[in-house]
């Protein structure tokens, strides 16, 4: 899969909540996208900020030639993604990463499938669930947020498998966090979780006292998203390595945490 | 038809183009994106004797035009990049270029002596200048007696074209660059990272694991051009130029200020095409400006 510099055009950008939004961008000379995995992220080039900014690939729909990204401001740089207004063209390098496991040994008709996000870390679960259906597996959602109108993507989520839902303060869903959810009370395959660095950090031990095989997809802040910088690393049992390039997404049991 | 070979001493560019270490890692995360047989040169990341984890995360820190870095030479060690990587790369038609690092002046050496029978490299870059290591590393580029001590011992176990890094962080980097032209450097490269560092406020602690970390990217150029300006002057020796470098004019800054060749670093990350963009920059230039070959705009500044 070569990595590509692309010019894209924003077709569509609409706010979610009041600190995410969602593009839906497009090649600007209608050039095919390439091969995407889930769990794969872009880096995208903004004025406001030197460095370009990672975020993972929310969906991608090869008819229409689109992919979207969920994005929530976080500072200068995704303030100024959510800002532009439609038409808008927008650099990107992509695809980068390595993406959530699919293969066909780990996915099979059946496999019980639970993926947890919290906040705009649910994004890339959205491609994952349906890639994940597409290869018959029993795929649940389980999504949390400080409260209801901080809740991403649920009815999209609903369109692909059954979704649960916890809330810090109950205003939706069960209160309490994501490890708290009844839905762990089932037996699973196979978790697969985004979200801020605590929750996957409470997902994994979760998990570990589950015996459940589970993979997180890391945010390590990032300079080239190519490998090459060695900015972005995570302490794993192999020692330093680069979350964009053997990343972003880790078996828990690779990592010391 | 424009000329823009250089001779850096007995090294021979195609043009003036190479990429600074540690931001290109070793060319092959690049390839997809750039020809990377179309660079004047490559400089690969810092190679030790032995495998180095580098420091903790965090270690990098974007500052406004620029960013922080405390990567801490992490490498698999010189023996690893023999057998593993070399191999790898040795083919692409572009002048591979190694940055050797140590913390003591045999560990140089050794890197030195392992390197020099490689076919396909036919230059390193002594890099006496690193803020992110504990011993040595900057602690011998910013003494004369520290520099010539690294140079003198390295020239001595290295036959090939041997260009020295220089630290922007000393009082007068002129002399530093004519204590290592003294003891036989062919080429000095300038500047590597200043010494930075960045506070998070509401945590109240420093952005770096590291606390200080070495600055790059285009907020340093107008330093960088500087001291290149007044190293061109000091020594006979080529120079080579960086720090900051984003664009092709930025380039010609530095070869009409003194450089004889440039390095791209950080601009490699959010513009991983710059070289490529650089190289048709300078073709043009050249053109416009009615120059056949490149290496006659070298130091040709107007004063
Ligand atoms: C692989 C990957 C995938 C990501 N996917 C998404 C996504 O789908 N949607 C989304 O909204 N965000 C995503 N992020 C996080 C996003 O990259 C950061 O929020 C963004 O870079 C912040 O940039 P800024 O200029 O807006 O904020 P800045 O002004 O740079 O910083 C604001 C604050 O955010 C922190 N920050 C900066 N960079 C990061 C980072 N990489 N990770 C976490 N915190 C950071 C800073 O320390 C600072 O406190 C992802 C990050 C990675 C590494
Ligand atoms: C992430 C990073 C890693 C670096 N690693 C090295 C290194 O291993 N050896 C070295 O001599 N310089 C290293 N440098 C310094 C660069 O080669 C260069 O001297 C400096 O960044 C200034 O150029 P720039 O502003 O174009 O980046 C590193 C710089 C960065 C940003
Ligand atoms: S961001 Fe440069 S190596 Fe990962």
């Amino acid at each position: 899969m070569k990595k590509q510099l692309t010019d894209f055009i924003i077709k569509t950008s609409e706010m979610l909540t009041p600190s995410c939004g969602m593009l839906t961008l497009m090649p600007v000379d209608g050039s095919p996208l390439p091969e995407i995995k889930p769990g794969q992220f872009v880096e995208v080039a903004v004025n406001s900020v030197m460095l370009r900014r990672p975020i993972s690939i929310c969906d991608v729909d090869y008819e229409a030639n689109e992919l979207r990204l969920l994005i929530r401001n976080a500072g200068k740089g995704t303030s100024e993604m959510l800002g532009l207004p439609e038409g808008s063209k927008l650099n990107i390098l992509l695809p980068l990463g390595n993406g959530f496991t699919f293969s066909d040994d780990v996915v099979q008709p059946g496999s019980r499938m639970l993926l947890v996000g919290g906040g705009v870390g649910t994004a890339p679960l959205l491609y994952l669930g349906r890639i994940l259906r597409r290869k018959g597996a029993e795929v649940t959602f389980l999504t949390g947020a400080k409260t209801s109108a901080e809740l991403l993507l649920v009815d999209e989520m609903e369109r692909i498998a059954p979704v649960a839902v916890t809330t810090d303060d109950g205003s939706e869903g069960e209160k309490g966090f994501v490890v708290d959810s009844t839905v762990w009370q089932k037996d699973y395959d196979r978790v697969y979780c985004c979200g801020p660095a605590p929750m996957m950090k409470a997902v994994a031990a979760l998990a570990r006292r589950k015996e459940v095989e589970c993979e997180v997809s890391l945010e390590n802040m990032m300079a080239c998203g190519l490998g090459a910088c060695l900015c972005c690393v995570e302490k794993t049992v192999k020692g330093n390595v680069c979350v964009c390039s053997e990343g972003p997404v880790f078996n828990i049991n690779e990592l010391t945490w | 038809m424009v000329n823009l070979e250089v001779n850096i001493g007995s090294l021979k560019l195609k043009n003036p183009v190479l990429t600074a270490s540690g931001t290109f890692g070793y060319g092959t995360e690049f390839a997809d994106l750039v020809d990377l047989n179309r660079l004047g040169g490559f400089v690969v990341k810092g190679t030790t004797l032995n495998h180095r984890e580098g420091n903790d995360y965090p270690r990098m820190a974007e500052t406004p035009m620029g960013m922080l870095n405390a990567v801490g030479l992490q490498n698999k060690g010189v023996d690893y990049f023999i057998e593993h990587i070399y191999p790898e790369i040795k083919n692409i038609d572009s002048k591979i270029i190694v940055n050797v690092s140590g913390a003591s002046v045999s560990d140089y050496v050794a890197v030195a002596e392992k390197l020099a029978p490689l076919e396909n490299i036919e230059a390193i870059e002594v890099n006496i200048s690193c803020p992110n290591v504990k011993q040595g590393g900057m602690a011998f580029g910013t003494t004369c007696a520290g520099a010539a001590e690294v140079t003198r011992a390295i020239r001595n176990a290295y036959p090939k074209t041997m260009i020295v890094k220089l630290s922007p962080n000393v009082t007068d980097i002129t002399e530093i660059a004519r204590a290592v032209e003294a003891e036989g450097a062919d080429s000095v490269s300038l500047i590597n990272t200043l010494l930075g560092m960045a506070v998070d406020v509401e945590r109240q602690k420093p952005v770096l694991s590291t606390v200080t970390g070495g600055l790059s990217g285009p907020a340093v150029k107008p330093v960088a051009v500087r001291m290149v300006w007044q190293v061109s002057r000091a020594v006979k020796i080529p120079v080579i130029g960086l720090g900051g470098i984003a664009s092709g004019a930025d380039a010609m800054e530095f070869i009409l200020a003194g450089a004889s060749a440039i390095q791209v670093g950080t601009a490699n990350f959010f513009n991983p095409r710059i070289t490529m963009e650089i190289i048709d920059y300078m073709e043009d230039y050249c053109h416009r400006h009615n120059v056949k070959n490149i290496y006659e705009l070298t130091g040709a500044l107007k004063l």
